[in-house]
């Protein structure tokens, strides 16, 4: 009886500190294991690449985050990237013009987000299906942008996005840091913030409460587009070209994988956007990582899966500590 | 009387409910409540909301089991209680409000659902048709078992429930609040197969607030109070002020607090409601609201109390209706339109419509006023968020080690106090409260009527659902009394007299007519 009651007690402060400490110990984990397991993981140069390949995916998990906050989804985030990087390649070959080429992706995404998010807020339809539509439509679209072709600029004018650096910092790091302390901004000391958790905690009592609800969503949705669209800017500045049909496929998954990761409820109303940057961070420690420990390609995919899966039942368990007495 | 107890001799009864108690930790759903129910008799169970009418016949269904010293007698036998299957095989059986019927199945499918006949192991479906097409032919009805239950209409899906509770040849027949969602024909159809059903000497316990239904139906009716019995009448004792008194024949306590004056009729009008409708059950309501009043709309539930509220608040669509807030028209299309003009609500669903708990305390009272206070650029006010949470929490004595704490944390009178503190802090002209007190414990009831009574004191109009009566006469300054989705009548005090629950009562279940 003592023993079981202690035991019970011991489940429920192992519980709560996951609910406070988030993912972070699990990074910390991974990393030692690595190390543990190959030594050329904790070195700068390393360490560059692995923040470096894991920026693009951060700023898309940023704007994930917002949605899957107010309950929602975004599945269309990997195809708005390829078609802004294909805008922002098209206009960096405009002669004088070509910097035009990052604002022109962000505006891309924008775009593509505000319509989802209008689908979402104002016509109602389940954002699962408005952004699985939008996914499949908007890959179209980046095909089309480019008659289908990979469009090249070896002379990109806004390379040093994704090649160069400022205080031996990756630009790619100090933008998907900056995207992640603005949304921690906007989420965390913002009226629209509290918003936010409002209405993916209780969407009616939020309505009921006189927050503009619509106007909250169709936020969100703008929002994950837009920074979809600077991540294809960052895309494209790193590969000075962008294919319609292969960049960002199943960018998606990375994107919610980060953010379920990092502890945020897929029901809405819980999570922080530290919590997504550690998750982001995960996945990029896991790919490298199986990479250095020589894991073949087909392992990766499996193990990366199993992860994500074991992160939901760590929601859920999280879930359960922050249950109401 | 005297013949009421020869035939009582004569007959045995087929039911016996003695001393049930039922209580749920501390609270009391049944007191020492006894039934008799005979063979063809129509016995109608009446009582307020929650006067344990569903707890009884959850108690006979074998849903709940009740607490020692209570027993169940069939046919004069002790019958096992809470055990469903055993009382099904008594011949117990419930038509709830709700129906329980599969649409996509045919009419035979679902009387025999899970009971269906074999042979070799398989369902024997001439068997189920024929013998689905002779109880229905018991019934009387224009159907066929090979009909499919989606293209019935509500009162044959009805029938469709007591056929199946007849399949498992059942003897008593509890029907609660049958006729709710029937048209007037469906419930005269009801009614002939009732007939039947009694000269087939079954007997049927009938649950319901229509006082009409009663008279048209019941050969004896037995009336609950407050979790007890209170008496049974036969059919020739019947009348309407007999069964209104004693249904909600209770003393007032001095719990209520009434120190604001009641306004004179002289007294501004804050809020002017016209014709409103919403084109389903609401119908043309009208009604004025004076500042500094205590308003009470009381009436049966799903006479349409909230969803007139909430028409009112702009969360639902209307059809046609106009509101004048201090004699100026003024268009309320949604929530957020309504607290700018100054009218707020309480929700009688305060976990699902209200609070968010996974949030503050804090963050719950200040999220209708976050952008009134918010700085430049939008950023939060967080000293102002503390201050008017420190304010609420001393005012309305909320109980929290923190405002920090998340509001699922809190019990449900700190809740609704956290809920009212909310509602408060958008400095509103009209307060809608629903339900106030449900849900709440004593104390926290006084609390909230003592706030009520503060704001009526300051001028406010407020405007108070709530389905306790007691709570309405001893709260309120003016009743109005709603039934089936219209405003049936006003009951005012008047110079030493106060309100009277009967005449709501009446009101309330269309007794008047009579």
């Amino acid at each position: 009886m003592t023993d079981n009651s202690s035991g019970q007690a011991t489940g429920r402060r192992l519980r709560t500190a996951f609910a406070a400490l988030g993912m972070l110990p699990v990074l910390i984990l991974l990393a030692a294991g690595f190390q543990f397991m190959n030594p050329r993981f904790l070195t700068e140069t390393n360490l560059l690449i692995v923040t470096q390949q894991s920026s693009i995916n951060i700023v898309l998990a940023a704007g994930m985050t917002f949605v899957i906050l107010t309950g929602g989804i975004d599945l269309s985030v990997g195809a708005i990237l390829a078609a802004s990087a294909m805008v922002a390649v098209m206009v960096s070959l405009v002669p004088d013009w070509g910097l035009l080429g990052v604002p022109a992706a962000i505006l891309v995404g924008l775009g593509f987000g505000a319509i989802n998010g209008v689908l979402v807020a104002y016509i109602k339809l389940p954002p699962f299906i408005v952004t699985l539509g939008s996914l499949t439509a908007v890959r179209g679209v980046a095909r089309l942008l480019g008659q289908d072709t990979t469009v090249f600029n070896s002379d990109l004018p806004f390379d040093f996005i994704g090649n160069g650096s400022l205080f031996g910092i990756p630009w790619l790091v100090i933008i998907a840091l900056s995207v992640v302390v603005l949304s921690w901004l906007v989420l965390k000391r913002t009226v629209l913030g509290t918003w936010i958790y409002a209405v993916g905690g209780n969407a009616e009592a939020a309505r009921l409460t006189g927050i503009k609800v619509p106007l909250v969503l169709l936020f969100v949705y703008g929002v994950s587009g837009m920074l979809a669209g600077l991540g294809g800017a960052m895309s494209a500045a790193r590969l000075y070209a962008a294919n319609g049909l292969q960049l960002g496929q199943s960018y998606e998954l990375d994107a919610i994988a980060a953010v379920i990761l990092g502890g945020t409820s897929f029901v809405g109303g819980v999570g922080s956007i530290w919590g997504t940057l550690i998750g982001g961070l995960i996945i990029a420690v896991l790919s490298n990582g199986l990479i250095l420990a020589g894991v073949s390609d087909i392992w990766q995919y499996i193990i990366k899966g199993l992860v994500i899966i074991v992160a939901v039942a760590l929601d859920r368990y999280r879930l359960q500590a922050g249950a109401r007495t | 009387m005297i013949a009421a107890v020869q035939a009582e001799v004569a007959r045995q009864p087929v039911l016996e409910m003695r001393h049930i108690s039922k209580t749920f930790g501390p609270i009391r759903a049944l007191h020492d409540v006894s039934l008799t129910v005979h063979a063809g008799e129509v016995h109608a169970l009446m009582g307020e909301n929650g006067a344990g009418k569903s707890t009884l016949m959850k108690v006979l269904s074998g849903a709940y089991r009740p607490d020692a010293g209570g027993e169940i007698l069939i046919d004069g036998v002790a019958a096992a209680t809470g055990d469903p299957v055993k009382a099904r095989a008594h011949g117990i059986a419930v038509i709830y409000q709700e129906l329980s019927l599969a649409p996509n199945l045919t009419v035979a499918q679902n009387i025999f659902l899970g009971n269906e006949p074999r042979r070799f192991g398989i369902v024997d479906r001439d068997q189920c048709n024929r013998r689905s097409n002779e109880i229905i032919a018991r019934l009387g009805v224009s159907f066929t078992a090979r009909a499919r239950v989606s293209s019935l209409s509500l009162g044959e899906r009805q029938l469709v429930e007591i056929a199946r509770a007849l399949s498992t040849s059942a003897r008593i027949i509890v029907m609660d609040e049958p006729t709710t969602s029937l048209t007037s024909r469906e419930t005269d159809r009801l009614f002939e197969v009732i007939a039947t059903l009694k000269s087939q000497g079954i007997a049927i316990i009938y649950i319901s607030h229509r006082m009409e239904e009663v008279y048209q139906l019941a050969d004896r009716v037995s009336v609950l109070r407050d979790s007890g019995y209170v008496g049974t009448l036969e059919r020739d004792e019947l009348n309407a002020s007999r069964l209104v008194s004693m249904m909600v024949g209770r003393d007032l306590s001095a719990f209520y607090k009434k120190d604001h004056r009641p306004p004179d009729s002289k007294r501004a009008v804050a809020l002017s409601v016209r014709g409103m409708s919403d084109g389903n059950l609401l119908k043309n309501c009208s009604f004025d609201l004076h500042k500094g009043e205590v308003l009470a709309l009381a009436g049966l539930v799903g006479s349409g109390r909230t969803e007139l509220a909430r028409l009112i608040f702009g969360a639902d669509r209307r059809t046609s209706g106009t509101l004048e807030l201090d004699g100026k028209p003024v268009s309320v299309g949604s929530p957020s339109e309504a607290l700018a003009a100054g009218i707020t609500y309480l929700t009688e669903d305060r976990k699902e419509l209200g609070l968010f708990l996974d949030m503050s305390i804090s963050d719950n009272i200040s999220m209708g006023v976050l952008a009134r206070d918010a700085r430049a650029g939008g950023l939060r006010d967080f000293k102002a968020a503390e201050r008017r949470a420190a304010k609420a929490v001393s005012e309305l004595s909320i109980r929290t080690r923190s405002v920090q704490a998340n509001a699922g944390s809190l019990s449900g009178g700190n809740q609704q106090k956290v809920l009212l503190a909310r509602l408060l802090e958008t400095e509103p002209q009209v307060v809608i409260l629903d339900e106030p007190t449900r849900g709440v414990d004593v104390g926290a009831k006084s609390e909230i009527y003592r706030l009520i009574d503060n704001l009526a004191q300051k001028g406010i109009a407020i405007l108070m659902i709530s389905s306790e009566l007691p709570e309405v006469i001893g709260v309120a300054d003016r009743v109005l009394v709603m039934r089936d989705g219209a405003i049936s009548g006003e009951v005012t005090a008047s110079e030493g007299k106060p309100l009277s629950q009967e005449t709501i009562m009446e009101l309330a279940t269309g007794a008047a007519k009579r």
